[in-house]
């Protein structure tokens, strides 16, 4: 383990990370983020769900340091009287989940079926290439529409409510997979045809167990390149549908919820219920983003 | 040669790369002449920096590699620390390069006509329709049959022998005192090998071009160069005339080297070999680089680093040749 | 060939591919379908224990022979034989797929990169279940590493820390992990400097007479080659030229292009040989001439080599595929300098 660890430390990957200042200040904005959602129930100041713990009269706090603006409450409050900056940490947890478990999905299916692509080749290939090409041609938010559409007339509302989450996974995650698909497929051809793999035809490796044990580790780069740009993007898609109300069921709100929920009183002078959690947002996806811009180069040895 | 001021000379050239483990030397205190009508070759394995002997002369050195120290003189002139608008007028008009791989130097967008007519214009006083003229001339000189129709297919429609013969077209077309050909022929079949090094001999004698031939090909040395430079791990080991080198090396490793080269007219049992490899840049011993795989080694060799001295028919870096103190 | 069963056989071995484009822009190009003929009719026959060469220019099809050889391809048309045993079938069967492995040119591309130098060796091993415990695998790697001039320390390392050389002994060990008989070495020295290729060369010499193993090498270099084979034969565009014991081939090639090959050659004697280029570029396989494929570039072409193809035919001790041969008009050519200087 230790040796692993100093193995990380003599690599070129941290060595990189350490010369740009943008991808260090992305890191520690993305630390915050990810630990300000995971650690949530422990460190926000407010429970923003416990009825009990709120009072009408905290209404419309506005920030701290406004004349009007109580210690208590950083961000201001809402119109409930919830705490903005405790409803940002909890809201950033679902888009935060929603966004991974979406990834997460689209990586195991765009990969298992980029490396079948690329390694059967033939009528296989042509088959799932052209599925990806017609996907492609459809923008994510609208299968994604599509799917939550389809579920929701199928399916009664309470059981909806009950699996809305794993609907917007399921559609964000569909809508995103030909990305992987696409990039594995590449690479592995490039792979399939090197001379280690063939090696291992020759001995009569089975074709599966190639494909996972050689060939995958060997294109694990790119795919984490674009998983990580893809994170943001999820994000934004899950922000995006439950903006539009098609999303993560109310009783959990994420920050795309309270951007919408915020919206309402933009106009009236209420501006730090909806800015903050756009904020909040903004800098989750921007310093993925930027994380997943340094992992390309750095992982490119033509840049390096 | 001895009397005819040399076309170019590098002094002491040692080149850099600063890296974050530390600085790795990739050239070190490499020096020699070519004189005008020459052709030098220079072999060594690969990372022995043969190609980078001939990128740092034309000004092309891969970043982060720099020239640290040294001089390299065009016709009496410095051109190591010339500015990269000004070197490049010079690459085209005085140097003239041919690379391994003949895509690199030609643009795919652009017609092989046009790519040698705007070469000739740009460092020849010549208008638009001499170029044009001279393209199909100098076409028909490096063997392109029908030369005249030819001229205005683009690249790709040339099979790889053919487009190593337009970039020697080229390189020469302008006119340059030297070419720097790094593994001109090392991508051609045998057959077609023979044809581009012939045709390279010939042009070269023809203008009076001096040349630097650098190739891992000892054939193709054999039959072109004048004087041969034998490099190891960054330094030049051996320099002589070619004929001495390829016969009768003096340095252990330039012997060593030339033994290892399977022979075609007769089957040996056990081929010589040199036991080891070449160290890496990062790890290249004290003393004499070769001293542990040298089969001649003595105390001396581990502690010191030889420079060129006179080994009677060639310069060798090699303690033994070293007559003021003698070996043990 | 004291043995009556050959370790490989080639009967009329032919691999075509198809290079055509894709479907649609064929149709709206009106393009026919366009097939390369990488391999296209050659028989050949490899005795236990020795070593046979197939040498050519590239595109000649000898890479491809090598992957029909061990399976890596189907034949389009044609047999290939292993120990009197059907290709395919032998391949199926995994103590037949052990006894034939393979060695690539290409040492950086041959070695997985995220793998440990002892699991790319170890992988025959475990493919074929030939130790019973995690110790004896140890060992066996040891040993192989060893072998191949290699310490045993060097199996915890990867790849990228060796040199060409290294690595090549690497493929050398993991090809020989399965103690195989039969070893198809594509290209094995072409990528290596000539001071590590001598210790290849010796190596895989030294291996044969220990192992008593039997090679398909495949190499463009006719002085490598002549330091390994006891037979060679000489491709031309997928079709066998020539086909002739080593030291026979060297002292009278016959083939009109064996011959031009041979004087193509750098003279490193320095004898004041001019070498004589072969006139002309290789053809493409795609549209290959007709007749005799080589007749456009040969001095001895006539009516005859344009219009009918040449078939493989004895010549004193070699199979050659020439009708200036077979018609004795061969003498018009002279044989190459070194042919007479070793005669």
């Amino acid at each position: 383990m230790a040796a692993a660890v100093q193995r990380f430390l003599d690599s070129d990957l941290w060595w990189s990370f350490r010369r740009s200042p943008v991808t260090v200040v992305s890191a520690i904005v993305a630390l915050v983020c990810i630990l300000g959602a995971v650690l949530a129930p422990w460190i926000a100041p407010h429970n923003p769900f416990d009825l009990a713990s709120l009072n009408l009269s905290d209404a419309f706090k506005p920030p701290a340091w406004d004349e009007d603006g109580a210690a208590e409450y950083l961000l201001g409050t809402d119109d409930q009287g919830r705490d903005v900056l405790s409803a940002i940490m909890y809201g950033a947890r679902v888009s935060l989940l929603v966004g991974l478990s979406a990834t997460i999905f689209a990586t195991v299916l765009g990969v298992s079926l980029g490396l079948t692509a690329g390694y059967a080749g033939g009528h296989v290939d042509s088959v799932l290439m052209r599925i990806c090409d017609i996907q492609l041609t459809f923008p994510s938010i609208l299968v994604a529409l599509l799917v939550d559409g389809v579920v929701r007339a199928v399916l009664p509302r309470e059981v909806h409510d009950q699996i809305a989450l794993f609907v917007v996974i399921f559609a964000i995650g569909i809508s995103e997979w030909p990305k992987f698909a696409r990039t594995v497929r590449g690479s592995t051809l490039v792979e399939r045809n090197k001379e280690y793999v063939q090696a291992a035809r020759v001995i009569g490796v089975p074709s599966l167990r190639i494909m996972f044990s050689h060939v995958l580790p060997n294109v694990i780069g790119p795919i984490l390149v674009v998983a990580t740009l893809n994170l943001g993007l999820a994000i934004l898609s899950e922000a995006t549908l439950s903006f539009l109300g098609v999303g993560v069921p109310p009783t959990q709100p994420s920050l795309g919820t309270l951007i919408r929920i915020g919206n309402d009183f933009l106009f009236s002078g209420e501006w730090w219920i909806t800015i903050f959690p756009g904020v909040a947002l903004i800098a989750m996806v921007l310093s993925v983003n930027l994380l997943g811009d340094w992992l390309r180069d750095a992982l490119n040895p033509k840049l390096r | 040669m001895s009397n005819v001021a040399p076309l170019l000379q590098v002094k002491n050239l040692r080149v850099e790369f600063p890296t974050r483990r530390g600085t790795l030397v990739a050239l070190d205190d490499v020096s020699f002449d070519i004189a005008p009508g020459e052709v030098l070759g220079v072999v060594g394995e690969s990372g022995a920096g043969k190609s980078m002997t001939g990128a740092a002369i034309i000004g092309l050195l891969e970043p982060p590699g720099r020239i640290a120290k040294g001089e390299i003189l065009l016709g009496g002139r410095r051109i190591d620390n010339l500015r990269y608008e000004e070197m490049r007028r010079i690459r085209g008009k005085e140097i003239g390069a041919i690379f391994q791989d003949p895509l690199t130097t030609l643009n795919p967008l652009y017609t092989v006509g046009r790519q040698l007519a705007e070469t000739m214009t740009t460092h020849l006083p010549i208008g638009p329709g001499e170029a044009r003229k001279r393209a199909i001339e100098w076409l028909e000189m490096v063997g392109i049959p029908a030369a005249a129709q030819r001229i205005d297919s683009y690249p790709h429609e040339f099979s790889g022998g053919m487009r190593q013969r337009v970039v020697i077209a080229l390189a020469l077309c302008a006119e340059p005192r030297l070419i720097v050909a790094d593994e001109p022929t090392t991508a051609l079949d045998v057959s077609i090998q023979a044809q581009v090094i012939a045709l390279l001999k010939r042009l070269a004698r023809e203008k009076g071009t001096a040349m630097m031939l650098v190739t891992h090909d000892m054939g193709v040395i054999a039959e072109t160069a004048d004087r041969v430079a034998v490099m190891y791990a960054g330094r030049v080991a051996e320099i002589g005339p070619v004929r001495e080198v390829v016969k009768h090396a003096n340095h252990p490793y330039s012997a060593g080297l030339m033994a290892s080269i399977p022979p075609l007219d007769r089957r040996v049992e056990r081929l010589a070999q040199i036991d080891g490899a070449m160290p890496r840049l990062s790890a290249i011993p004290k003393g004499c680089a070769y001293n542990p795989r040298c089969p001649q080694v003595f105390d001396k060799c581990r502690t010191y680093r030889p420079d060129l001295i006179n080994a009677g028919t060639t310069q060798a870096a090699c303690w033994l040749y070293d007559t003021e103190a003698p070996r043990g | 060939m004291a043995d009556p069963v050959p370790m490989l056989e080639a009967r009329d071995l032919a691999r075509h591919f198809d290079v055509s484009r894709p479907f649609l822009q064929r149709l709206l190009a009106r393009e026919e379908r366009r097939t390369l003929r990488a391999v296209d009719g050659i028989s050949f026959t490899i005795p236990k224990g020795t070593t046979l060469s197939l040498v050519g220019e590239s595109g000649c099809g000898k890479s491809t022979v090598a992957r029909l050889s061990v399976g890596l391809y189907g034949p389009t048309a044609g047999s290939v034989r292993f120990e009197g045993r059907d290709l395919a079938e032998a391949r199926s069967l995994a103590d037949q797929r052990r006894r034939m492995q393979m060695i690539f040119q290409d040492p950086y591309a041959s070695l997985n990169p995220r793998w440990r130098v002892k699991n790319i060796i170890a992988e025959p091993i475990h493919a074929f279940g030939l130790v019973k415990s995690k110790g004896e695998e140890e060992n066996r790697v040891a040993e192989l590493l060893t072998q191949v001039g290699l310490s045993p320390l060097d199996g915890e390392k990867f790849p990228h820390e060796f040199s060409g050389g290294q690595r090549q002994r690497i493929s050398i060990a993991r090809a020989l992990s399965s103690n195989p008989e039969f070893l198809v070495c594509d290209e094995p020295t072409s990528a290596l400097d000539v001071s590590v290729q001598a210790q290849i060369l010796n190596l895989m010499k030294e291996l044969q007479q220990r192992l008593g193993l039997t090679y398909l090498f495949i190499s463009h270099n006719l002085a490598v080659v002549r330091q390994i084979s006891d037979r060679i034969g000489v491709m031309y565009l997928g079709r066998l030229a020539e086909l002739a014991p080593a030291e026979s081939l060297f002292k009278r090639p016959r083939h009109p292009y064996t011959r031009a090959l041979m004087e193509a050659i750098p003279d490193l004697d320095m004898t004041g040989r001019e070498r004589i280029p072969v006139g002309g570029e290789v053809p493409s396989p795609i549209t290959p001439p007709s007749g005799c494929a080589f007749h456009p570039r040969c001095p001895l072409a006539n009516e005859r080599c344009k219009r009918e193809r040449p078939e493989m035919k004895p010549a004193g001790d070699a199979m050659v595929a020439c009708h200036a041969v077979e018609e004795g008009r061969d003498d018009a050519m002279p044989m190459p300098a070194i042919a007479r200087t070793a005669a």
